[in-house]
């Protein structure tokens, strides 16, 4: 991971349910630039094969999405409402 | 709307409710469904995590699909344990006529096990765990995965 940059906005990542880790930043512009930093992270690498992504509470389809510094990155496992 | 609520849901005072909030707009049927913790596999309880804004968006998708059949839609769900033998989901629809609130609640109940932002874990000796098995991928599902 890229270390912080003092006082820089970076976009922020939530690990949702069962993932059980602290939201981090990271400076990226997009999600193609995030799955580089996770392929180091051989705990995450489980849940990535099976989560959606959201950015700013939206799901999406694709690893050319653009990221911006406020954004929002959630991270979403396999769910079972009910 | 979207009630959550901590712990087992009160169901006969949730039911009584939606039905006094609506049942003098003219609606001619009310169906509901009332979700129950079955014991089973040695569980004391379920347990829930929620994404409430995906949850919000999703629910208003069904809103607005209720809406242009002249239906209404309300729902509750449980954060947090939900003993054996104790509601966490609660859903009811109101039409017009029964069929559109019959077929709606039950396209509405699989999409919402299928795609509603809701973690589930079974409670075993005190202890939380997740219930991969019974859980299914929301779509998009893997971009980050090699």
């Amino acid at each position: 991971m890229r270390p912080k940059s003092k006082g820089k906005s970076m976009a922020k990542v939530e690990f949702l349910g069962p993932i059980g880790r602290e939201p981090i930043e990271v400076d990226i512009s997009d999600l193609k630039e995030l799955k580089e930093i996770f392929a180091e992270d051989a705990q995450l690498k489980e849940w990535l094969k099976t989560c959606a992504v959201a950015v700013n509470d939206r799901i999406v389809a694709s690893l050319e999405h653009p990221v911006g510094p406020q954004d929002r990155i959630s991270l979403l496992p396999p769910v079972c409402g009910g | 709307m979207v009630l959550l609520h901590q712990g087992p849901l009160p169901v006969d005072e949730i039911h009584a409710r939606w039905y006094d909030s609506q049942h003098e707009h003219n609606y001619g049927a009310m169906a509901s469904f009332i979700g129950v913790v079955r014991e089973e596999g040695g569980i004391e309880a379920l347990s829930f995590d929620i994404y409430e804004p995906i949850l919000q968006s999703w629910f208003e998708e069904w809103q607005e699909k209720a809406r242009q059949r002249g239906a209404v839609i309300v729902m509750a769900h449980s954060i947090g344990d939900v003993p054996v033998h104790r509601s966490s989901f609660m859903a009811a629809i109101f039409s017009p006529k029964r069929r559109v609130a019959l077929e709606m609640l039950d396209s509405f109940v699989e999409d919402f096990k299928a795609r509603a932002p809701i973690w589930k874990y079974d409670v075993i000796e005190g202890r939380r765990l997740y219930a991969a098995d019974r859980s299914t991928p929301l779509p998009h599902s893997g971009i980050l995965g090699v």
